[in-house]
């Protein structure tokens, strides 16, 4: 009987797009969120499958903090007009700006949390009432427990304490007006599940993914890119390294690991061996306090 | 490579939290940054060595009351599975917790104390398991290190838990005696428990089948979403999005939709983009029909010579998960699968006592945790199955209108 098994790359693939389809299902007006990332591009691979030959039931949103790499810039804009997708990009600077918001201050000024205000923003502007993510159970001990359809309030805010209970595969994405759901198809995948699905599918990256030289700055143990967005001291110790990255965010809060890796085997190779987490090795802001992530997500975070 | 979906029963004090660490930290899945930061809290705690039961805290919340409030989802491999494993607190006050955990498992952990052996609660973690029908149960009897490794204390409650199952139809059990603290029988045969020949924890969940417990013989398949390009080239194309859950569908098979009865035949399936000639439980797949006829999302697509049952009138054990009591006669919305419809709660039969299996009858109003067998009134037909035969078409969740919140979990029990 073994012609009607699936691996385990194919189960989470077919769990992943009958989420995504439940979400054009149940929802008036969904969006998914593109970051650039390796995950987000993955959730757009799987939308294709999805979906297709129809369009996309909703747009790709991308909240950009002006802090992100070009190379993940271009990698949006070009992968939007290959697909023929409808791509919404709203600036972190502009909502600044109008709301006469605060810049961080500091060595490593991150924008990542006023990302926040942006995203509830562009949320009511297109009165969107599903936001489909690539966040990872695996990531972060606070997402394990969020669930695939995380419901938020008119404030983005998520309560832990008061989730529904989520059964076999039935996804209640009932709201109230102004609340709006967080959807997560790729809940259950790892990092090493992602890598090795984008092996079998051939799923294009932006370039920064591999190793490439670059000028990056050592602070605490993590290599980040020297680049206009961050204050350098004379201190500072600056050298050109061959650095790949584990996930992309911000230029400010994203650390380059060293890496040899040019193509998805090598990098799947080093995933294997490696010892430190994709969070704890590449993102500076999550070791701020324990539970980081947890007061962010409560507070409308992705 | 496949993935087994496992939940673990028991409480923290039966060392739940430290055979999952385990689990994760004898299979190298804990990384180095994640152990210094537990490293940091057990000094904090001054307790010592590193505690292998904060690898599975979550939330600040319940690291400062030591408890788990939720269910946690887990993630490790080795070379032969994917694992996912759902923590869920063993506690009666948690029942609503474990049912959400189980409700995706294919097999459960039962995690019983060598000093206590079958308390209370292990009957509990029986009977949610016997009532979610998960198909595999593997019983771990831990803290043998604090029974002096008696095979006559482990052989005890084998023969109590053999009776327990037996009355409940457990089925595919596996014993097992563990020490999750010292790692005895979790990877590796223990030296201390010489006299088990079986083998070590993670072998029997890397080894265990699964794939027999999806129904490859009664086709399911709940329409989601209808694809409809509108496209000048693709102007006729109108295909059904949608998880066959059970069973096996062929172009050319002769298909009813249900609730309204239509009847057509398969014209094409596709999957990934690619047109197949057949498709099985669990793909995601788009069907196409010969038939120029009105389906959409909420239908439920069945072979027919294979229909489901299409009824008004459902006889259910429920699952009460709100904090709301329910009552005769309330209403809710039923969801199954992909068609939502409006309930109400009729005939309280009677509750079920989840330790003991006595049933109360006329138990009046029902609270939060309180398993119940009751008949569920619907506004229009639905198509199901029996929970006990077709797991994947025989669940549903009742959701309260005015808060949007899910309420109870049904298993439809079988016409008596």
């Amino acid at each position: 009987m073994s012609q009607y098994r699936l691996d385990h790359l194919e189960q989470l693939e077919s769990e992943a797009i009958h989420i995504l389809r439940e979400v054009a299902g149940q929802f008036e007006r969904p969006a998914l969120l593109f970051s650039g990332g390796k995950d987000s591009i993955t959730l757009v691979h799987l939308a294709l499958k999805a979906f297709r030959p129809g369009k996309f039931p909703f747009p790709l949103v991308h909240i950009d903090t002006g802090h992100n790499f070009q190379e993940a810039l271009d990698f949006r804009d070009a992968l939007a007009a290959r697909i023929g997708e409808k791509l919404i990009v709203r600036q972190v600077a502009d909502t600044i700006r109008v709301h006469q918001l605060t810049e961080p201050k500091g060595k490593f000024a991150s924008r990542n949390a006023l990302q926040t205000f942006t995203l509830l923003d562009t949320i009511s502007e297109f009165r969107f009432d599903a936001c489909i993510g690539g966040a990872r159970r695996d990531e972060e001990k606070a997402r394990a427990k969020e669930r695939i359809f995380s419901v938020r309030d008119e404030f983005g805010q998520w309560d832990p304490k008061l989730q529904r209970p989520e059964l076999w595969s039935t996804y209640n994405g009932k709201i109230h007006k102004g609340e709006n759901v967080r959807a997560f198809p790729i809940s259950n995948w790892t990092e090493l599940d992602i890598w090795n699905y984008i092996r079998r599918e051939n799923i294009e990256l932006p370039s920064i993914y591999f190793a490439h030289e670059r000028e990056v700055l050592e602070h605490e143990g993590q290599l980040v890119a020297v680049s206009e967005f961050i204050q350098l001291e004379e201190t500072d110790r600056v050298s050109i390294k061959k650095v790949r990255y584990r996930t992309v965010g911000d230029m400010t809060c994203t650390a380059a690991v060293e890496s040899e890796a040019a193509s998805v085997d090598e990098i799947i190779n080093e995933i294997i061996a490696t010892k430190t987490s994709e969070r704890g090795e590449t993102r500076i802001d999550d070791k701020v306090s324990e539970a980081a992530m947890e007061d962010r997500k409560k507070g409308g975070y992705f | 490579m496949d993935i087994l979906r496992f939940i673990t029963a028991g409480s923290v004090d039966d060392g739940k939290s430290t055979l999952i660490g385990r689990l994760l930290y004898d299979s190298k899945s804990i990384m180095i940054d994640q152990l210094e930061a537990i490293g940091r809290q057990t000094r904090n705690r001054q307790d010592g060595d590193i505690d292998l039961a904060l690898l599975t805290d979550g939330l600040r919340a319940e690291r400062e009351q030591g408890i788990t409030i939720d269910v946690a989802y887990k993630y490790f491999s080795t070379p032969k599975r994917k694992f996912i494993i759902a923590d869920a607190p063993g506690h009666i006050q948690y029942t609503r917790n474990m049912v959400t955990g189980a409700s995706n498992a294919d097999l459960v952990i039962i995690l019983i104390d060598a000093r206590h052996g079958v308390i209370e609660q292990t009957r509990r973690h029986a009977i949610i398991a016997s009532l979610l029908r998960i198909p595999h149960v593997v019983v771990a009897v831990n803290k043998m290190d604090m029974a002096g490794y008696s095979q006559d204390v482990f052989n005890n409650i084998l023969i109590d838990f053999a009776a327990l199952a037996a009355s409940l139809e457990l089925k595919n059990i596996n014993y097992i005696p563990i020490s999750a603290l010292d790692g005895d029988n979790i990877v590796e045969r223990s030296v201390n428990i010489d006299w088990y020949d079986g083998d070590p924890l993670l072998s029997i969940l890397e080894n265990i089948e699964v794939q027999e417990d999806i129904d490859l013989n009664h086709a399911r398949f709940p329409v989601q979403y209808v694809i409809r390009p509108q496209t000048e080239e693709l102007h006729d194309y109108r295909g059904y999005a949608g998880k066959l859950v059970s069973g096996i569908y062929r172009v050319g098979d002769a298909v009813t939709i249900l609730p309204s009865g239509q009847q057509s035949r398969i014209s094409a399936i596709e999957t990934g983009g690619r047109e197949v000639q057949e498709a099985f439980a669990p793909q995601s797949i788009i069907l196409h029909l010969e038939d120029d006829i009105d389906v959409g999302r909420g239908d439920l697509i069945v072979p027919s010579g294979d229909l489901p049952r299409l009824d008004q009138e459902l006889d259910v054990f429920l699952c009460w998960m709100g904090t709301k009591p329910l009552t005769e006669g309330n209403k809710y919305l039923l969801q199954i699968n992909s068609r939502t419809v409006k309930t109400v709660v009729r005939d309280i039969r009677f509750r079920l006592d989840v330790n003991t299996l006595e049933q109360q009858a006329s138990p009046g109003t029902v609270q939060l945790n309180d398993i119940v067998r009751a008949t569920i009134r619907t506004a229009a037909p639905i198509a199901f199955d029996d929970y006990a035969s077709l797991r994947a078409s025989g669940g549903a969740i009742l959701i309260d209108e005015t808060s949007n919140v899910t309420v109870g979990a049904c298993m439809i029990q079988s016409q008596e």
